[in-house]
């Protein structure tokens, strides 16, 4: 029996005892060395070549995630390790570090129950880490930690193994102030304890560790491993205390076993009733309750398609299965389903609760969806991103010929990834693809280049701004083409507090009226207002404040199809549109139902919005992003030029030690091209990241400048439109 | 000048001489399909008038109607339209339009789908309101044309119900099923196919009028609730109505 049929047979075995599995990710800083670790756990435990491991980067299968040196997808594997003479199933979910792709981060850490924390021994605690290790513990998942590249403290800092240890003290205490800091009724439980061994110390590239239980067994310590080092014998110190043994072991014994992360995690993740058939099952991980599967991922197979890749909180998943995608409404047949070797899916007749899961067959399901035998389950909580899309290129295929495809290829990244937005420009024909940031674009198209065989052209990244208003309109009259139609509207901000309660789902359109009136008249609409809204949309509201009009009810769609065209695309520049109350004050229709159809209503409504936008003192809004740049204090002023020179604002600075972190604010849009101009400037010393802060009004003496900037690029005329443009 | 001329109720062949002559004459002849569709084809039209003839959509003649009637205020502009020029209330803002910018406009009427009817039997003096079976937006169907029939009831009158033509015509089981959707009541109806042609025509009741689809473009006539003595008569003579109808001769 070959080796790898053995292993497929053991994974089998193990699937179903939940006892013996654990359902973990790797979470690091970037470039803090955690796929490094993922592979050569993978080795150790026998599924890749150990000489290859570590060269090779396994679960960096993406062609383009091997050149960039980083990890862009997370991928799942599936692992044996035996600890104290019994065999465990290891599932293992790598995760990217970098910023823009913090929606795959949160997404995994719905699938596991428990994280490696991985960090370089050299730079410490990172901004990165932070914020990974706060979507951990936000989704109740409980860390433990590896500190990598230990070599590099002996070999290029030169410390003492003294010096050594107080610097790995450091780290630790680190990672723990922040956990108590995030989740302090955890701590006394979560705190990384090295005693106990909740932390390993080594060299993911040279394969070795150590932790305190390791020691024990080993004799190998803190000592022996200066020893190693300084003789360059580190082939020696692998073998004889080796990384996934120890790192493995550290996982069996502090990750719990999904029959005892489920029991807390469930009422995290899931607002149903845990009392229910459903909430007991999964509660208790019950393979014969009803199947309750959360998606996180859907790659692309060249042969099986779309395969989506999840969490079985409860029941038995089997080929043949009908689910119900909640989310959706709608219902799909499994066709196969399997576990992850590497880049390997392996199909199996049947999965147990407890396990990751890769389905094929699924074709509605996005990365959120939640799947079940019961068509009223409870869906899971939609994941809470951290960023909303601020950045935007126009993509198109090389060869017109391949429209099609690309088509094709956009609907499935826009699957495979639900923070990137798809839409189509119809005027111009151009395909725009926006994310969270200039990297997480670059990716996605570098991924229809290679992945998919599509050559394409894109244009240089773009902020998407916002057209809002500032003051009351006139009442404006819109006419339908055939001027039989007549639209009365007034256009005026919204207030604040009105878009924060739709966007939380504090009211909504589906909501009893009465308790909808009164939420929205204490957030600042008047009663007439609040009686007659009609939608919430894009951070827009529709209110009908007219009396009596007939056969205004059955033409009201048509309307509200006006008002959402106008919103996707207003009239400054085409940007979509935020923060504006539309009223409908009163209107004329035509009797005959015919000449007031589609054509007449919406055109009609959407000039009457432009004209009144432009009437109410109309302007940008644009994305801004908060910088955190650690560097040496000989260099503050570098970076505060940087910063200044790109309309930004300084709005923190500590010290600490040496080194200074200073606090920004600078408008996106100005920010394309810092990775590079911040390098240069601080010769590569500066440590930084970024986080979304919202969006603000542009400055009054850019505002032509930015508008005349998107008309030109999108081939609009070169002027500021004026209301008569749109109601003659 | 520009003048708008009825084509008549099916074919070019409908139109007036006046119309005729003024198409021969004026330097430039458009026609319109979208308010209706005629039974002849643009080349049919050039042919019968020995010209060059210009196609025009639906925005050339509304949001863009400034342009033809800019066009007319130092030509001689006919435009073309299938029926009865001023049935379709569309061509009133074209009239006011070119008032405004002072160019002259005349009207050369011609037969209509609103008279052609008559030819059931069904007295013209009877007829109440007109309305359209209009396609559902987003499944909303409208009930208009059920609230006309209702109005027209009252008065004891029949109603014409015109036909959506886009995107495509639509057929009188189509119609019949949007009408129920609507809460409309079965009743007599007489469903109507080629006006102007072939006059297929086939009185029932509503529910049994779903298998009526002759070519040509359709119409219907829901009755009013009494008939008189001869539109009864017509009905059985020329619509082949059922003999049960004779129950709301008065």
């Amino acid at each position: 029996m070959s080796r790898a049929k053995k292993l497929v047979d053991k994974i089998k075995e193990l699937m179903w005892k939940p006892e013996k599995i654990r359902n973990m990710g790797i979470v690091a800083h970037i470039d803090h060395g955690k796929t490094t670790l993922s592979d050569n756990l993978l080795a150790g435990a026998g599924m890749i070549s150990e000489e290859l491991a570590g060269k090779q980067l396994y679960l960096d299968f993406d062609e383009q995630e091997k050149e960039r040196g980083i990890t862009i997808n997370a991928a799942n594997v599936s692992m044996v390790h035996e600890y104290k003479g019994n065999e465990y199933l290891i599932n293992l979910i790598d995760t990217p570090g970098h910023v823009d792709f913090g929606g795959d981060v949160t997404r995994a850490m719905r699938a596991v129950d428990g994280v490696i924390v991985v960090v370089d021994a050299v730079e410490g605690v990172m901004p990165q880490t932070e914020t990974v290790l706060r979507q951990a513990l936000r989704e109740n998942v409980k860390p433990v930690l590896f500190v990598n590249k230990v070599d590099r403290l002996i070999r290029e800092l030169e410390l003492t193994p003294e010096q050594m240890q107080e610097k790995l003290m450091k780290v630790i205490h680190e990672v723990n102030k922040l956990i108590k800091a995030m989740k302090p009724e955890k701590y006394d439980e979560w705190k990384l304890d090295v005693s106990v061994g909740k932390v390993a110390f080594g060299s993911a590239l040279y394969k070795w560790a150590v932790s305190v239980p390791s020691m024990k067994n080993t004799g190998i310590g803190f000592k022996q491993v200066y020893e190693y080092i300084k003789n360059d014998n580190v082939k020696e110190l692998s073998k004889k205390s080796p990384l996934h043994e120890v790192v493995l072991d550290m996982v069996v014994k502090h990750l719990p076993s999904p029959i005892d992360a489920q029991k807390e995690r469930i009422k995290t993740i899931w607002k149903g009733d845990i009392n229910s058939p459903e909430g007991k099952a999964m509660v208790n991980c019950d393979p014969n309750g009803p199947v309750a599967l959360m998606i996180t991922k859907i790659i692309v197979d060249p042969h099986a398609g779309e395969v989506a890749v999840g969490r079985l909180f409860s029941g038995t998943l089997k080929p043949g299965m009908e689910l119900y995608i909640v989310d959706r409404k709608t219902k799909n047949r499994i066709q196969t389903v399997g576990l992850f070797m590497g880049p390997k899916r392996v199909e199996v007749p049947e999965i147990p609760a407890g396990n990751i899961v890769a389905v094929v067959g699924l074709r509605d399901v996005i990365a959120g969806s939640t799947c079940s035998t019961k068509e009223d389950f409870e869906p899971f909580e939609s994941i809470k991103h951290i960023s909303e899309p601020v950045v935007t290129m126009a993509i198109e295929a090389k060869n017109p010929r391949d429209l099609p495809k690309l088509i094709e290829v956009l609907r499935q990244v826009a699957k495979e990834d639900p923070t990137l937005h798809i839409t189509l420009n119809e005027e111009t024909g151009e395909h725009l693809i926006s994310g969270m940031g200039e990297l997480h674009l670059e990716v996605v198209v570098e991924k229809i280049r290679r992945d998919k065989g599509l050559e394409v052209v894109t244009s240089p990244p773009i902020v998407v701004f916002r057209e809002t208003v500032t003051t009351t309109s006139p009442v404006v009259e819109g006419k339908s083409p055939n001027k039989h139609n007549r639209f009365y509207i007034v256009v005026e901000p919204c207030p604040e507090e009105v878009i924060r309660l739709f966007k939380e789902g504090e009211v909504d359109m589906k909501m009893d009226k009465k308790e909808r009136r009164r939420l929205l008249e204490e957030a600042g609409l008047s009663k007439e207002e609040a009686a007659g809204i009609q939608e919430f949309y894009e951070g827009n509201v529709f209110c009908d404040v007219t009396k009596g009009i007939q056969y205004l009810h059955e033409t009201m769609e048509l309307i509200l199809e006006g008002f959402r065209e106008a919103m996707k695309a207003g009239p400054l520049a085409r940007e979509p549109v935020y923060g504006v109350k539309v009223k409908l004050v009163d209107c004329k229709l035509h009797e005959d139902a015919v000449h007031r159809g589609p054509a007449q209503i919406i055109p009609a409504v959407r000039s009457a919005i432009f004209a009144a936008m432009l009437q109410a003192n109309p302007t940008l809004l644009e994305p801004y992003q908060k910088i955190f740049v650690t560097v040496p204090q000989d260099m503050l002023g570098n970076v505060t030029r940087e910063i200044q020179g790109r309309r930004g604002q300084i709005l923190e600075m500590n010290t600490e030690g040496d080194m200074v972190t200073i606090v920004a604010k600078a408008p996106v849009k100005e920010m394309f091209g810092f990775a590079g101009d911040i390098r240069s400037a601080t010769a590569g010393k500066a440590m930084w990241s970024v986080e979304h802060a919202g969006f603000e009004p542009v400055p009054a003496n850019l505002l032509e400048e930015f508008i005349m900037e998107v008309r030109k690029r999108k081939g609009l005329k070169l002027e500021i439109p004026k209301p008569e443009d749109f109601v003659g | 000048m520009l003048i708008i001329a009825g084509m008549g109720v099916h074919d070019v062949k409908d139109m007036s001489i006046k119309a005729f002559e003024s198409a021969k004459t004026a330097d430039r002849v458009y026609v319109e399909f979208y308010t209706s569709i005629p039974n002849s084809k643009l080349e049919d039209i050039e042919k019968t008038l020995g010209r060059r003839v210009y196609l025009l959509n639906r925005s050339d003649l509304e949001e863009n109607s400034e342009k033809i009637i800019k066009e007319a205020k130092i030509k001689d502009i006919v435009i073309l339209v299938p029926g009865d020029p001023m049935v379709a209330t569309t061509h009133s803002t074209l009239k006011l339009e070119a008032k405004k910018l002072g160019v002259d406009v005349r009207v050369i009427h011609s037969s209509s789908i609103s008279s052609a009817v008559c030819v059931t039997g069904l007295q013209f003096y009877r007829f109440g309101k007109t309305a359209t079976v209009s396609y559902p937006y987003s499944g909303i169907i409208s009930k208009y044309p059920v609230d006309v029939v209702k109005q027209n009831w009252k008065i004891n009158a029949h109603t014409l119900l015109l036909l959506d033509l886009h995107p495509k015509p639509m057929r009188i089981p189509e119609a019949i099923d949007y009408l129920f959707k609507a809460g409309m009541e079965d009743w007599y109806a007489v469903a109507l196919g080629d006006v102007g042609g072939s006059n297929y025509m086939k009185c029932d009741m509503l529910s049994k009028l779903r298998d009526f689809n002759p070519p040509g473009l359709h119409s219907l006539i829901v009755l009013a609730r009494t008939l008189h003595i001869v539109e009864y008569e017509c009905l059985i003579e020329f619509a082949s109505a059922p003999k049960e109808i004779k129950e709301i001769v008065v």
